[in-house]
């Protein structure tokens, strides 16, 4: 694994992902989810919502880390924002 | 076909996604870690936060090749599919002719992509390649090793040769799937040749046409071996497109912090033009 | 066929066919003559070149390298991706949608993002330089393909035979290898033809997982430039040699080709 080159914040970024993921399984199991259409264009489920969700959190970081001097912390609160938005209402 | 909901046929999947996972999320982490840390070896290696993806997203010369990039694959594109459905409008429908068509066509597919590269390189060279030379006894200045321009034709016609067969064999596979029924009802009502290919054709083409436009869009997204082997990325950067750039990068230089957040970067481009193609294609699908 | 449509088509094979026989015209030539000008036709016909190939074990080395591997990578992704296609076709399951997705994004990715975790993980597990790592590696891109091609296959066989075979008491491992599989045999040979075509083709990742007891054709063929410059004969022959195999196997499908190219899905 050494050649890994594990470090802390990427660990828990995985841990994260993972502990994201199974949350995400054992809620669909519990209580599958119905598919719907919100303010997004298209017919979407749970999953589909969070990919949509992830995904625009990683370009909005690259967009914040490329085009502006803000802290990064700033694109990680304005995704969490987002995240939820598109979760609940997506 | 209405599937049956049966989570038991993870079971029949795990194979496949054990198999994938080992190659594709090891490296992938890998790759993450690498992207975050200034390394020179195993045990003298430290963090240093966003700052690749700072310096990576900020460098002109990676803009360019993305540009580059963008405008290649949008010239393939735009090559490749409307001569690829000229092409499949064409073929004989049956018979042994209809193999033979298929076999010519699907040969320059199987061919090694380096080969495929050392072929336009030698049939390209004013000295010793048929190409080079008739254009030389034309007249015309020809050289893909010097002139970007010329290189930059040169590759576009290679890739041209290389995968205009496959959008022709998918859209000749399409085309056979529509019933004849529909080609005599035009015959009645006396269409024309090209409302049949309008109303008729291109309708039941579409399906395969967006698995042609992804596969082509992602192959020549990716494309590194035969510019590589053809004119080595040059003359200048003319040819240097998006993995040439990073196998460079990560090879060549070393530079491993840099080449890991570019890598992430391409990947995310990747992944978001795969998800609208495929979102696209499941509709079309369920049409 | 008229000859509106036949003049188009004639001069799109003209142009496929050019560079190729100008690859297989070098080959037959000395390299005196391939330098000394051009001639359409050799003019000392020469089988010198494809001698060099196979007496040299470094070079017809390369070739059963490559094989070995391409017919590997084929049979590994046909056996794994056969139930998967089976449960993409028939069940609905937890994550089938974003898994699917998932498999062809591994498609999609390019090998260069991959190449140096690649080295390093399979150095680190000891596969370095066998021909099972270069198969297990470019499994990343041909099973997910070989998913795709054999879902579509699968779904355009009708699930009444599935429930009438279970009706009459077949178990399923029996039901999928006696019935099922023979319903999709052409599905079966054209996944086949795409595995290997795609990792016959496949150079950049055969490469860099090899360094000479795996060491494919693609690799070997760079040997020919030296301190003397380029043996573009031998470079010829070997190119020519590398085009066989393709040929070989594309005949044996040549009557699902049409199919096989729109992935069973028309």
């Amino acid at each position: 694994m050494e050649w890994m080159a594990w470090t802390l914040p990427t660990a828990l970024f995985f841990v994260a992902v993972g502990v994201l993921l199974s949350c995400m399984t054992v809620f669909e199991l519990r209580r599958p989810c119905v598919e719907r259409r919100g303010f997004l264009p298209l017919v979407t489920s749970r999953g589909d919502r969070l990919f949509i969700g992830l995904l625009a959190s990683a370009y909005l970081h690259l967009a914040v880390i490329g085009a502006s001097d803000w802290p990064l912390w700033v694109a990680s609160l304005l995704s969490l924002a987002w995240l939820v938005v598109v979760l609940r209402w997506g | 076909m209405n599937k049956v909901p049966n989570n038991k046929a993870w079971w029949l999947v795990l194979p496949v996604f054990l198999l994938v996972a080992f190659s594709a999320v090891v490296p992938m982490m890998t790759v993450v870690n690498y992207s975050v840390q200034d390394i020179f070896d195993a045990s003298n290696r430290y963090f240093v936060g966003a700052d690749w993806y700072r310096q990576v997203l900020r460098d002109p010369a990676l803009h360019d090749a993305l540009l580059r990039q963008f405008i290649y694959s949008g010239c393939v594109l735009l090559i490749e599919i409307p001569l690829g459905i000229a092409i499949a409008l064409t073929m004989p429908t049956k018979g042994r002719m209809a193999s033979v068509c298929l076999i010519i066509m699907a040969i320059p597919l199987l061919i090694p992509w380096n080969v495929v590269g050392t072929i336009w390189q030698i049939f390209g060279r004013a000295d010793i390649g048929l190409l080079g030379a008739t254009l030389a006894k034309l007249g015309v200045s020809y050289n893909y090793a010097g002139d970007p321009l010329d290189a930059w034709v040169t590759v576009l016609v290679m890739d041209v040769w290389h995968w205009t067969s496959l959008v022709a064999l998918l859209c000749y596979s399409g085309l056979r799937a529509i019933p004849d029924v529909y080609y005599q009802a035009a015959r009645i009502d006396r269409a024309s040749g090209w409302a049949v290919f309008r109303h008729i054709q291109l309708p039941k083409l579409k399906s395969v046409l967006l698995i042609a436009v992804m596969l082509r869009f992602m192959d020549s997204f990716m494309i590194y071996t035969e510019p590589f082997v053809l004119t080595g990325g040059g003359p200048g950067n003319a040819t240097t497109f998006l993995s040439q750039t990073l196998t460079r990068m990560a090879v060549g230089q070393f530079d491993l912090g840099p080449a890991a957040a570019f890598s992430l970067v391409y990947f995310l481009i990747i992944l978001l033009v795969s998800w609208l193609f495929y979102t696209a294609m499941t509709h079309a699908d369920k049409e | 066929m008229t000859l509106r449509k036949a003049v188009p088509l004639l001069l799109y094979f003209f142009f496929l066919l050019v560079p190729i026989y100008w690859l297989l015209n070098m080959s037959f030539k000395s390299n005196t003559e391939i330098l000394g000008g051009l001639t359409l036709w050799p003019q000392a016909f020469t089988f010198d070149n494809y001698r060099v190939i196979f007496t040299d074990p470094s070079w017809y080395s390369g070739y059963l390298n490559s094989l070995y591997y391409v017919c590997l990578n084929t049979v590994i992704s046909l056996a794994v991706a056969l139930p998967a296609a089976y449960a993409f076709s028939r069940y609905r399951f937890l994550g089938d949608r974003h898994l699917f997705f998932w498999l062809l994004t591994n498609r999609m990715a390019p090998p260069a993002v991959f190449l140096l975790p690649f080295f390093q993980l399979y150095s680190s597990i000891g596969l370095f330089d066998t021909h099972i790592a270069v198969a297990l590696a470019h499994c990343l891109f041909n099973v997910p393909l070989a998913v795709w091609i054999l879902e579509g296959f699968m779904s355009g066989v009708p699930k009444e035979i599935d429930e009438t075979a279970y009706i009459d008491g077949y178990s399923f491992p029996r039901f999928f290898v006696k019935i099922f599989l023979p319903l999709i045999g052409s599905g079966i040979g054209v996944t086949a033809f795409f595995c290997f075509m795609f990792s016959w083709v496949e150079l950049l990742l055969a490469r860099t997982l090899t360094s000479v007891s795996a060491k494919p054709i693609a690799a070997v063929m760079t040997r020919t430039v030296s301190a003397s410059g380029i043996d573009w004969g031998v470079l010829a022959a070997a190119g020519v040699l590398t085009i066989l195999p393709g040929m070989l196997v594309i005949w044996f499908v040549r009557n699902h080709v049409a199919k096989g190219f729109a992935l069973g899905r028309v």
